[in-house]
Parts: structure tokens; C-alpha cells; sequence
């Protein structure tokens, strides 16, 4: 069964971060207990520190509520920022662990 | 979208603040080979540099940064007095500080900023900076290169950094600080700290939770490394251990921080700041001794701080705080919004004078008591709304520093730009219009009014002419005066032009001043050789008009061989004036009340324009015949004497109504061709009232005067 996925398009920035904190909270919401949540980032043109938080809070919320956060895809913008703040190691296969 | 809103009000602080700062440099570099101790000055030329690098790199405009940077390194020099400031080096910054402005301009027009390597002028401009630089930084690596303050070889920071809530929403972004500090060195380790970020549930999307530890290692000192976080230190808790540090200091600053010690512990030892072992050797004696212990430690440890640090810190401080008394004095705000207040304090004005009225008419005493509190308070309303709008001239004065120096190089001449009056306040609008006359007044002192040094040698003047620069309030006014110390205006020339011009009658008496004013008439010019500047005369009637249509006049004296001094008077506003109504059959005009200098009763003979003010010629006017005003003059009419630059005149009205506040309405283009009146303003009983041009009306009044003494002599 393949997982579902949220995939946000354009800017992961300050000015988008209510709206998509919104949108991803209902999106795990309607994750099954016990699944995974699949983030695509491949098309994020833009992303800033409150797309960045937005990503900890979500991987949070996943672990807490037993669920899990992968990202299936990252656009060349989101690497440079995952790379600039050394997270990218975090959000990968065992997205699962809070630490 | 609300992106472009946000960044570009961002954005919009940057380029604003970024001329200013640009103005600041000029201004020090204009005054820094006049000061006997440059030193401040130059700190200041550093200072501003060298924020406009750090807020530039802020928005990533890599172009300024370059650019600036290499400034900012010669100014470096200069200030430790490797390279002197001569007067070739201030020419050079003040063509760079040009230059650096069209780069902000470019960014405000929203423009592909332009690698200034790439550019020719950009290019010139870094090669004679580079002139200065040699032997240090190589063309190629100076965006890279950090400014080389530390000696010796680069050394391994601890940098913590918590940032407050607001930083994400007062439109910072961590990310760039940490691009920025990169540029300053290397970013050996960082972690992000996501300890403080909670679940989406909780989660404030626009607050910012983030910390992050980093090990850098740079050849930059610490102020360095403080100034890139400059602006969010208010909203950014910033520890920096410097490289050599105990493991003391960083159990201290363990100690510090919200997340736990063993987190902690353990993100230090994966920075490689320390390694597990000290950690839990240093960690066991902390838990072992009592808590109290630890205030002491942390006050040794700052005594083991290198001296230089602490300075550093002091001084970064001290400025800091200074720049923030400065901000706090000051509060941006949309001319938009001032212009929608002044609008609305003028209907204010206007429903007040309605109110009152009705309050007389029906003579209610305590409404009438009431409404002269209310008048009151709207009559300080008004004046501190109209105040909000007031800037002073100076700004508008410095600017000119920059146009004597260049010009005066380009013409060859020795010119010094004399500044008095600076704090003299005027209307904003009013400044933003008068720039362009003033500059065409100033540039004609210099090209025609200075003499040739030879010129001035011969009448004993010193060899450097002086144009000065004056402001000062009189009676309502603004006035301003550009003065040269030249050969002052040749009267038969001008007079011989006038005659062949056809603007005068051959065999007509004019005084000085009606000679002088014919520079000031269309077409008219006396220059004997045009410059590239402007023939005097060329462009003075569009002086004349500009300032004619600011409601203001312009005047010119002159004394052979001493000088030349234009007096330019302006309304100090062009919003709201205290009026003084008169009556006129049915109709009510406005005299400007701080025209007005006395009312007397009307007397005098049959026929005659002129009364005897104590011993005195008073010529007047009939606004009744001046307007064509129908119906009988009544049986007892008054003279408003009205004062005008030092002269007088009479107006001739049936009754005289008082005071009253005036929102002044411009008349409609119809009416644009109707001399003596000034514009239109609304009676309380919502009657409209002309408002009079005494400037205007006071020149017929001395034409009239004038004929009638040419008709008798």
C-alpha cells in the first residue's frame, strides 16, 4: 500500500507557513495510526527557517501521534537550505525518530 | 501577494536608510579636509560603509556587497593612517558613494543588479580603489575576502544563537545570517536545535523557535562576528565563546541555555567545541559543588576574558545603544497617512467654524463657552499635525555642499558653501519643490556671481569666493537667501538688455531692485560667455515660476563689486493658514494674519490711492474696484494695513470680520489667470472665501504708486 502524499508546490517561506501548517496538519490527521506520511518537496521553489520549522514541527507531531514523516522528494532549493543548516540526514528514511 | 508587500516594505527601509547613510558619507567626506582632527569623520565614512555592506549582504545584493567592500577597505586603511585622505581619495569616494546610490537605485527599480567588476564605470572605480590596496587583497578574491582585522592565522568560535519569536515576522530570516556569517569564514559544524519546536498543534507558524550551535572558524575578531547578527541582536540571544576557551566557558554557557545539559553536552561534543571526555570531567565538578559556585565562575571566567574582547564588546555596545537612542527619536511614517491627517484636520477646522456659528446664532452661552474650548484644542491640533510635516533645511542645505564641490572644480574656481539657518523648519512639500530653484540659484552664484581669482585678487577679496546658504522665518515665511561674495550685478548692463529686449520704456526711473528683477523675466540674459553650467538669466524665469507657484516670491540685491543675494520667500506651509476676514459688499476674503499689521478707519481724499498712516505714505488698493465687487461702498470703511517684506500697503474693505482659521482649497484651472487671489478656503456657514495674494497685490500697488509718482514728476 503506498503511502499518501502532500506535496507542496512554490514557497515553503514565512508567507506561506500558517496557511501549509494548516493544510499539514489536516493531511496527517488523515494518516492511518501507524503510517507514513509522504512530503514531496520537488517543486518548493523557495524555502526559508519558518519552512524549516515547519518541517521539525510536522516530524514532531508524526512521532507523537505514532506516525511517520519522509520526505519522497526535494527540490535543489530545499536541499541547499537542508544542507546550510546540516539537516539533511534528518528527514530521511527513519524520519520516525524525534532524535 | 502579500510576499512582494512584505519584503518590499523591508526592502524599502534598506534602500531609505542606505541614501541616508550615503548622505552621511558625503556630508563627513565634504567636512573632512576642513577638520583639524578628521578622525571622527572618518569613523563616520567607515561606519556608514560599512553598514550598507552588512545590510546589503542581509538581502543578498552580492553587487553592493562587492562593491562596497572594497571601499570599505581602503576607508580601513585609512583609518589605521596606511593610506592618508587626500583630496584625489575624496573625490574618488565620492564617486564611488555615486556610484553605490545608482546601485540602490537599481535595486529599488528592481533591476538585475549588475556585477560592478563587469561594468566599465564599476570596474574604474574598483581599480583606483585597488590602487590603494596594493599589496593587500587580489582583485578576483574580494567579495571573499573578510575584512582582515584579527592578526594572526584563523581560529575556531563557538557561536550559540537563540532567536527570539519575532524575528521570522519583522521579516528576518535565520538562514541569511548564517549565508552572511559563511562569508566570513568557515562554517566547520552547525546543528540546528529543534528542541524548542513543538508539534504542528502547537505551533506558531510565523513565531520563530529555532537555536543553532556553530563552530566557525575565521581570521575576523569577534566584533566581526557580533556585527553580522547586528540586526536581530535585539531579538537573538547571542553567546560567542571565543577560540582557546576552557571548557569552563562552555559549561557555563550549557548553563545558560534552555535545553539540557547532556543535550547540550552532547551537540558541543558533535560541533567538535569540546570533546566527551572533558566534558564529563568538567560536568561532574559543576554537580559536585554548590550552586552559588557558579555566579563566582561565571564572574572569574570573565576576568580570563582576553582584555581586547571586553573592549570590543564595550564599544560595540555603546554604539549599539546609541544608534537605537537615535531610532527611538524618530518614527517612519507614510506621507500618505500625514497628507490623510492634514486633510482631516482641515474639515475639522471647517465643521468647528460651522459649530460656532450655529452656537452664536442661537446664543447659547454655555454652548458657545464650549465650543471655544473645542476651537481651542483644534487649533493645537492643527499646529502640531501641521508641525509632523515640518523637517528642517538642513538636509536640503548639505546636499548643495556636494554641488560647490563639484562645481567649483569643474569651473576652476576656490568656492566655499557657507551654511547658516539650518535648523529652520519648513513644510515638507515645500522643501521637496524647492530644491530645483535653489540648485539653479546656487550653480548661477558660483558660475557668474564668484569673480575670477585674478577679478578678486584686484579688489582685495581672498582668493576663495564664498556662496552662503540662509534660512530664516519671518512673519509667516520662509525665507531663504543664496548670497555670493562676487562681483555683484551690473545695473547699465542689465538695463541696456532690458531697453533692447524691449521690457522696458527707454527714459522710464527704475529703482535698483526693478532693474535687478528684469534677470528674472523670460528670455533674459546678460552672460557674456555661456558655460556648460547656464548663462545667468537662462532658466531664472523658471526660477521665478516655480517659486511663484509655491505661493512664495524671489527678490535680488546686489552691490557693485561686493556681491549678489537672492532672497527667495516661501509660505512656511501650504496647507492651513490663520486668516483674517474681511468683508467686502457680500463677498468675504482671507489676508493671511501674519500679513496683517493693523486695521485703521478709512480716510482719505476723493480720488487719491494714498492715506497718511502717521506720517507716513500708505498707497492702498480698493478691493471693491480690484474685484468688481457690486453695490455701494458702506458708510464707514476700514484699512487693512498689510506688511509684506519690509514694506506696507492698505487694502480698502467695508468690515473687518475677525479672525478665523483658513484650509486653504486650490482654485480651479479656470481660475488660474485671476491675479490677487491666492486660492479659496470654506466659510463655517459653508460661503466659499477668496484668499488674497498680498505679494501680488502689493506689486500693483507699487506699480500704481509708481505711475502715479512718474505722472507727477
Amino acid at each position: 500500500m503506498t503511502s499518501p502524499t502532500f506535496r507542496i508546490d512554490g514557497e515553503l517561506t514565512i508567507y506561506r507557513a500558517a496557511e501549509l501548517a494548516g493544510a499539514m496538519k489536516a493531511a496527517l490527521a488523515a494518516v492511518a495510526d501507524g503510517g507514513a506520511l509522504e512530503l514531496d518537496l520537488s517543486e518548493v521553489a523557495e524555502m526559508d527557517c519558518a519552512g524549516v520549522q515547519l518541517l521539525l514541527a510536522a516530524r514532531r507531531s508524526a512521532a507523537e501521534s505514532g506516525r511517520t514523516l519522509r520526505l519522497s522528494g526535494r527540490s535543489a532549493a530545499v536541499d541547499e537550505v537542508l544542507a546550510t543548516l546540516r539537516l539533511d540526514g534528518h528527514f530521511g528514511d527513519a524520519a520516525g525518530a524525534a532524535h | 501577494m502579500a510576499k512582494d508587500i512584505n519584503l518590499d516594505q523591508v526592502l524599502q527601509t534598506f534602500i531609505v536608510e542606505a541614501r541616508e547613510l550615503l548622505e552621511d558619507m558625503e556630508a563627513a567626506l565634504l567636512r573632512v579636509a576642513d577638520e583639524a582632527d578628521p578622525r571622527e569623520s572618518i569613523n563616520a565614512i567607515f561606519r556608514a560603509a560599512h553598514t550598507i555592506k552588512g545590510s546589503s549582504g542581509l538581502f543578498g545584493l552580492d553587487a553592493i556587497v562587492a562593491f562596497t567592500h572594497v571601499a570599505e577597505s581602503v576607508l580601513d586603511r585609512v583609518r589605521d593612517g596606511a593610506v592618508a585622505l587626500d583630496e584625489g581619495l575624496v573625490a574618488l569616494l565620492l564617486a564611488c558613494g555615486d556610484y553605490i546610490g545608482r546601485m540602490v537605485d537599481a535595486v529599488e527599480r528592481t533591476e538585475a543588479q549588475a556585477d560592478p567588476h563587469a561594468d566599465p564605470e564599476g570596474a574604474a572605480l574598483l581599480a583606483r580603489l585597488q590602487a590603494y590596496l596594493a599589496p593587500c587583497a587580489a582583485p578576483a578574491e574580494v567579495a571573499r575576502a573578510a575584512a582582515p582585522t584579527a592578526a594572526g592565522g584563523p581560529a575556531r568560535w563557538h557561536l550559540s544563537l537563540r532567536f527570539g519569536p519575532d524575528v521570522l515576522r519583522n521579516g528576518m530570516d535565520p538562514l541569511s545570517f548564517i549565508r552572511y556569517l559563511a562569508t566570513l569564514g568557515q562554517i566547520e559544524h552547525l546543528v540546528t536545535i529543534p528542541d524548542a519546536v513543538p508539534p504542528l498543534e502547537a505551533l506558531d507558524p510565523e513565531g520563530c523557535c529555532l537555536g543553532f550551535e556553530i563552530a566557525f572558524v575565521t581570521t575576523v575578531d569577534k566584533a566581526s562576528i557580533e556585527n553580522v547578527f547586528e540586526f536581530v541582536i535585539d531579538d537573538c540571544a547571542l553567546r560567542i565563546v571565543p577560540p582557546g576557551s576552557q571548557v569552563a566557558r562552555y559549561i557555563e554557557l550549557i548553563h545558560s541555555l534552555p535545553e539540557g545539559p547532556s543535550r547540550l553536552g552532547e551537540i558541543l561534543v558533535r560541533c567538535g567545541s569540546v570533546t566527551a571526555h572533558e566534558l564529563e570531567a568538567a560536568l561532574r565538578v559543576q554537580s559536585e559543588s554548590a550552586p552559588e559556585r557558579r555566579i563566582g565562575a561565571i564572574l572569574a571566567e570573565q576576568g580570563t576574558v582576553a582584555p581586547q574582547v571586553v573592549e570590543a564588546a564595550l564599544v560595540r555596545q555603546k554604539q549599539a545603544k546609541e544608534a537605537r537612542g537615535a531610532e527611538n527619536q524618530s518614527v517612519r511614517v507614510d506621507a500618505d497617512k500625514l497628507d490623510r491627517l492634514i486633510n482631516l484636520v482641515g474639515e475639522l477646522i471647517i465643521a468647528t467654524a460651522g459649530a460656532n456659528l450655529v452656537a452664536k446664532r442661537t446664543r447659547n452661552l454655555e454652548l458657545m463657552e464650549r465650543n471655544s474650548t473645542l476651537a481651542d484644542l483644534v487649533e493645537e491640533v492643527r499646529d502640531s499635525a501641521l508641525q509632523l510635516r515640518m523637517v528642517k533645511i538642513g538636509a536640503t542645505f548639505n546636499r548643495f555642499k556636494r554641488v560647490v564641490h563639484d562645481v567649483a572644480r569643474e569651473l576652476g574656481k576656490d568656492i566655499e558653501l557657507a551654511v547658516s539657518g539650518e535648523d529652520t523648519e519648513l513644510d515638507k512639500t515645500v522643501v521637496e519643490k524647492i530644491g530645483d530653484p535653489l540648485m539653479h540659484l546656487v550653480r548661477n552664484a558660483m558660475d557668474h556671481g564668484i569673480d575670477s581669482p585674478e577679478r578678486r585678487a584686484e579688489r582685495g577679496k581672498p582668493a576663495a569666493g564664498t556662496v552662503s546658504l540662509n534660512a530664516f522665518h519671518d512673519s509667516g515665511s520662509i525665507v531663504i537667501q543664496v548670497s555670493d561674495d562676487g562681483g555683484g550685478l551690473d545695473r547699465e548692463r542689465i538695463l541696456a538688455k532690458g531697453l533692447e529686449r524691449g521690457l522696458v520704456e527707454a527714459g522710464r526711473v527704475m529703482s535698483d531692485a526693478e532693474v535687478y528683477a528684469l534677470i528674472f523675466e523670460p528670455g533674459f540674459s546678460t552672460a557674456e560667455q555661456i558655460t556648460n553650467l547656464s548663462g545667468r538669466g537662462v532658466g531664472m524665469d523658471v526660477v521665478r515660476r516655480n517659486i511663484e507657484a509655491l505661493r512664495g516670491n524671489v527678490a535680488i540685491a546686489s552691490e557693485p563689486g561686493r556681491g549678489t543675494t537672492v532672497t527667495v520667500r516661501l509660505p512656511l506651509t501650504l496647507a492651513i493658514i490663520n486668516g483674517f476676514q474681511v468683508g467686502v459688499g457680500k463677498s468675504v476674503f482671507v489676508v493671511p494674519m501674519d500679513m496683517v499689521d493693523e486695521c485703521i478707519e478709512f480716510s482719505a481724499q476723493t480720488g487719491q490711492d494714498y492715506t497718511d498712516l502717521r506720517g507716513q505714505v500708505l498707497p492702498f488698493i480698493r478691493l471693491r474696484e480690484l474685484f468688481d465687487v457690486p453695490g455701494r461702498p458702506a458708510a464707514r470703511q476700514n484699512i487693512v494695513v498689510v506688511k509684506h517684506a519690509g514694506q506696507k500697503f492698505g487694502l480698502v474693505v467695508d468690515a473687518l470680520m475677525g479672525e478665523a482659521q483658513a484650509v486653504i482649497k486650490p482654485l480651479s484651472r479656470m481660475f488660474v489667470q485671476v491675479r490677487g487671489i491666492s486660492g479659496s478656503s470654506i466659510l463655517g456657514s459653508g460661503d466659499v472665501a477668496l484668499i488674497l495674494d498680498v505679494p501680488v497685490l502689493m506689486q500693483q500697488a507699487q506699480l500704481g504708486r509708481g505711475a502715479a509718482a512718474h505722472a507727477a514728476s
